[in-house]
């Protein structure tokens, strides 16, 4: 088989061609780009990628018009259906507006825009997007944004820890995030946002190749479902 | 202030004064029509006169830059400069500066600034793939300085984030000669396939002129205007002429725009930058030899009723002209609708000659579009040679009481102290092929040329201080910095953008500034191979008679052939032998010791030797391509000492240096000499090297070795955990970030 993934193009994303690139060169699978207003997705998908950017300008609030766009009713209903999910930056605030996950993200506690490499450590190994990576391992992905401080209250927060939801954790909590949540699924394990850029970390020359195995964890993941 | 209501009776000599017209000018505005002009084709003359447009003082010392080369596609004239990268693909830049509105509204001046100079390089085909940016603020007490700061760099981060343009380098100084003017100037670097190379001249009559982007309101009306005259105190009063950006708007626009391309609709095609419709129109049709006519009632606008001279002299961002091939305007409509971007066909090309604007039904302009750019004034300004600072003598250079404090008063003062805080507010990492960026400890950025081993690399370089100095000398050097930092990567140097930065050319002593600093780039141009290929010149940056220093800043593009054979000043390892390169005969006038050490701004700047500049970089780009050595700094600002801490520090390994020349030892710590490099090279290899040296007649020595966790020279010790304390905690401190 090859792996097959889709990515989202909203009008203002700007990583669509790095999620694309990233999930080619790190799995060997085909990607397929997918515009806002489209109302059906590729048939047979592995992955859908909700890429990072500022669509619509992020002038509403962050993610919230891209939630409401056409092809997001798709996304949920593949969800439902088990498709692999990963929103990333932009594409997590979108995950969170549409509902996929619990939560949102406000501004940075630094009240700035913050881009640096960044220490995670996977919080959760078990899943589809991280059984790659060793328990507990450290890993350097890049991060860069204004608004990636994951809230959510102290309910659904006790829930997220219960249920194993948080996937990655900030070594040093860059933006005020509640409990270094850098990145968390749904209960069912096939939705994941996450703020720093896997899909900025996937060769050496990047500064990082840590990313590339999540996409290759994907990969694996869909053979073995195969 | 600005006239945007409707005219009051003033006789038209009064309107062209208040537009920026010298009564000569007008003169020959009459001279050539044979006719009073109206207020909409006065509106239309100043800003193609406009210092900014015209290039009226500059022009005539321009042309000794040397522009065109092996590499060179497209030099200065068009849009952005053109460079031929190899295997058909061609890399598109400029450089272009956003002064006067920055100091008048930071956020959207600079954020505006970058959204410009994106268009430029887009406008000819190219995606952007880099951005720089080089400011110079006022000393950091003034009291508008850290308001200016976090608005300039909140705007270059809140365009070029959302856009999606990694900001991978630049430069940053403080100093009192910018308390009334900054400088906020703005690099795009695009790429783009070297037979798609989009241009502005109309080719043939008849075609459909296509407006679209965003709709036109009433803002920056008059900005080039603005732009080429001096500040005063109701400086603050000129807040509407600066325009407001809409970066969400540029990203559709880009797309939009590349799209377009890629059906092979457009026949020529030119950004609305600074005198908006105006400038657009005339040059695509002047250009073309051809003439126009536009209805100005099918301009989509944004707010009602606005007069024909608003329409015309509006710089409403984030829009385009684009002339179509016969028929192709659904190709438009179809990708115009897609993005969600206002389009109308406004006009067409004719023969005529003339620029003909029509709105509500009556001939509003009718100029012949000649005299717009061949009667253009062109001033031989007169000038005289600068003063220039004196050589000093190094038994005058005072030593420090105490090395150590010496050195952390060097880099923890402004221009010298991390500028992290600045950098962490830009995404230097979309695009996903950023190798080398204000973080990682090189010379100068890099950018993979997307989908091979090339990779294109990236500077902005100007020492104002040296050409306060001696204008001729520091012209040199700002040329040479750039030439060299492309050279610390690895990369071939193959051409630049120039943003010349002045006060008023209307004073024999600045434009004396200009002449001796343009000759002193023009040779280093040539001698070193690396032609002009775009530019930008910003005049009367002063405020009430008070010039800022000259700042004629160099923004350069090398290539890397395989980027595997590149290197960095972070890559020095434990027990490297430091060599280096290039001689030292002690340059202490005017450097960065004198200055934050003994609060002396004085002496002649560093000689460039250009013969060496050029005989010690290719050797050591040499041992980059060779693989020889991959851990390279150049030597500049504080000399030996800083770079070595600076390689320490990014390449978290103390550094052991000694004094092997006879020079005092603050003099060999410290002296800014030209054309020398620091490498660091195994033990075992570095006699190799030093031979390798000497055949090809490269002053080298060995200066030290990479060990522990220290700086140590001389009487000089300190941990690099208390370096990098002292070197990071200014900028934070001074911006009143959390700690």
């Amino acid at each position: 088989m090859s792996f097959k993934a889709a990515v989202l193009v909203f009008p203002g994303s700007n990583c669509d061609r790095d999620c694309k690139v990233a999930v080619e060169r790190s799995t060997g699978g085909h990607v397929d780009m997918v515009w806002h207003q489209d109302t059906a997705l590729p048939a047979g998908l592995d992955l859908i990628v909700v890429p990072g950017g500022f669509s619509y300008g992020d002038y509403l609030r962050c993610g919230a018009m891209a939630s409401l766009s056409p092809v997001m009713a798709e996304v949920v209903k593949a969800a439902e259906r088990g498709v692999n999910v990963i929103g990333i930056c932009n594409g997590f605030q979108i995950l969170c507006e549409s509902g996929l996950l619990p939560g949102a993200l406000m501004r940075n506690n630094t009240l700035k825009y913050i881009c640096k490499p960044i220490e995670l450590k996977v919080e959760n190994h078990n899943t589809a997007f991280t059984q790659g990576y060793k328990p507990g391992q450290s890993v350097w992905m890049t991060q860069g944004n204004a608004d990636g401080n994951f809230v959510a209250d102290a309910d659904t927060l006790n829930a997220i820890e219960g249920n194993g939801q948080v996937v990655f954790r900030y070594v040093e909590n860059p933006n005020g995030s509640a409990n270094d949540i850098a990145g968390l699924m749904n209960t069912r394990g096939n939705v994941l946002g996450m703020m720093p850029h896997p899909d900025r970390a996937f060769e050496a020359e990047l500064g990082s190749d840590d990313g590339a195995t999540l996409f290759k964890s994907l990969l694996n993941s869909a053979l073995t479902a195969a | 202030m600005t006239t945007t209501t409707a005219p009051k009776p003033k006789s038209m000599a009064d309107y062209a004064a208040e537009f920026g017209l010298k009564p000569d000018e007008y003169q020959v505005i009459l001279d050539r029509l044979g006719r009073e002009p109206n207020y909409v084709e006065l509106g239309v003359f100043s800003v193609m006169w406009s210092e900014h447009c015209s290039y009226k003082s500059s022009r005539l010392h321009l042309k000794k830059f040397p522009v065109t080369g092996d590499r060179v596609i497209c030099g200065p004239g068009e849009n952005a400069g053109v460079i031929d990268i190899d295997d058909g693909q061609a890399c598109i830049f400029k450089m272009e500066s956003h002064n006067h509105p920055s100091y008048i509204e930071p956020y959207q001046g600079a954020a505006t600034g970058v959204g410009g100079i994106m268009r430029d390089v887009f406008t000819m085909g190219a995606r952007p793939v880099a951005l720089l940016n080089a400011l110079r603020f006022g000393e950091p007490d003034h009291p508008k300085t850290k308001r200016i700061v976090e608005g300039v760099v909140a705007g270059i981060g809140g365009y070029g984030n959302c856009v999606g343009v990694p900001t991978v380098a630049g430069e940053t100084n403080f100093h009192s000669g910018y308390n009334g003017n900054v400088l906020v100037n703005a690099m795009c670097v695009g790429l783009a396939d070297a037979d798609k190379i989009f241009y502005s001249a109309a080719p043939e009559p008849g075609l459909p002129v296509v407006y679209f982007g965003s709709k036109t309101g009433r803002d920056g009306i008059h900005g080039a205007t603005m732009s080429s005259a001096e500040f005063t105190e109701d400086s603050e009063e000129k807040r509407p002429t600066v325009q407001v950006g809409d970066p969400f708007a540029e990203k559709l626009l880009i797309e939009a725009t590349l799209e377009l391309m890629a059906t092979g609709a457009v026949a020529a095609i030119q950004d609305m930058g600074a005198a908006g419709l105006t400038s657009s129109s005339v040059e695509m049709a002047g250009k073309g030899g051809l003439g126009i006519t536009l209805d100005l009632d099918k301009v989509p606008q944004r707010e009602e009723n606005m007069s024909a001279y608003e329409m015309m002299l509006s710089e409403s961002q984030e829009r385009m002209l684009a002339i179509l091939k016969p028929g192709r305007e659904a190709d438009g409509y179809r990708v115009f609708e897609k993005w969600g971007l206002d389009a109308a066909v406004i006009g067409e090309t004719n023969t005529s000659g003339r620029i003909i604007l029509t709105h509500k039904g009556e001939v509003v302009c009718d100029l012949p579009l000649a005299p717009l750019s061949d009667d253009a004034p062109l001033y031989d300004r007169p000038w005289v040679e600068p003063k220039c600072e004196p050589e000093l003598k190094l038994a005058d250079i005072p030593a420090p009481a105490n090395l150590n404090d010496a050195l952390l008063a060097m880099i923890s003062s402004p221009d010298m102290s991390s500028k992290r805080w600045l950098w962490e507010q830009y995404d230097r990492h979309v695009m996903a092929d950023t190798l080398a960026d204000s973080s990682t400890g090189h010379d100068a950025g890099m950018v993979r040329v997307h989908g091979t081993k090339k990779a294109l690399a990236v500077t902005s370089d100007c020492t104002p201080r040296y050409v306060l100095a001696n204008p001729y000398e520091g012209g040199k050097q700002a040329v040479a910095e750039a030439w060299r930092n492309l050279t610390a990567v690895g990369a071939d140097p193959i051409a630049i953008t120039d943003n010349l930065n002045f006060g008023s050319p209307e004073k024999p002593e600045t434009m004396g500034q200009i002449v001796r600093a343009i000759d002193g780039m023009a040779e280093a141009c040539r001698e070193l191979v690396f032609p002009v290929v775009s530019g930008n010149v910003s005049l009367y940056n002063e405020t009430n008679g008070v010039s800022i220093p000259p700042t004629p800043t160099v923004g350069a593009v090398g290539l890397l052939k395989d980027y595997d054979q590149r290197a960095g000043y972070n890559s020095l390892k434990a027990g490297q032998v430091l060599l280096l390169i290039g001689a030292t005969v002690g340059e202490m006038g005017s450097s960065i010791y004198l200055r934050e050490v003994h609060g002396i701004e004085a002496g002649a700047p560093p000689k460039v030797n250009l013969k060496a500049e050029k005989r010690n970089g290719d050797f050591v780009r040499d041992l980059i391509k060779t693989k020889a050595v991959t851990a390279v700094h150049d030597l500049s600002d504080g000399g030996l000492v800083i770079a070595a801490l600076e390689m320490g520090l990014a390449s978290k390994v103390g550094v052991e240096l000694k004094n092997p020349s006879g020079l005092e030892d603050h003099v060999f710590a410290f002296a800014e000499d030209q054309a020398r490099y620091l490498v660091g090279v195994e033990d075992a290899s570095a006699h190799a090297l030093l031979a390798r040296a000497a055949e090809a007649g490269v002053p080298a020595q060995v200066v030290g070795l990479a060990t522990g966790a220290d700086l140590i020279y001389a009487g000089l010790s300190l941990s690099l955990s208390s370096i990098k304390a002292a070197h990071e905690a200014w900028l934070p401190a001074y911006m009143g970030a959390p700690t």
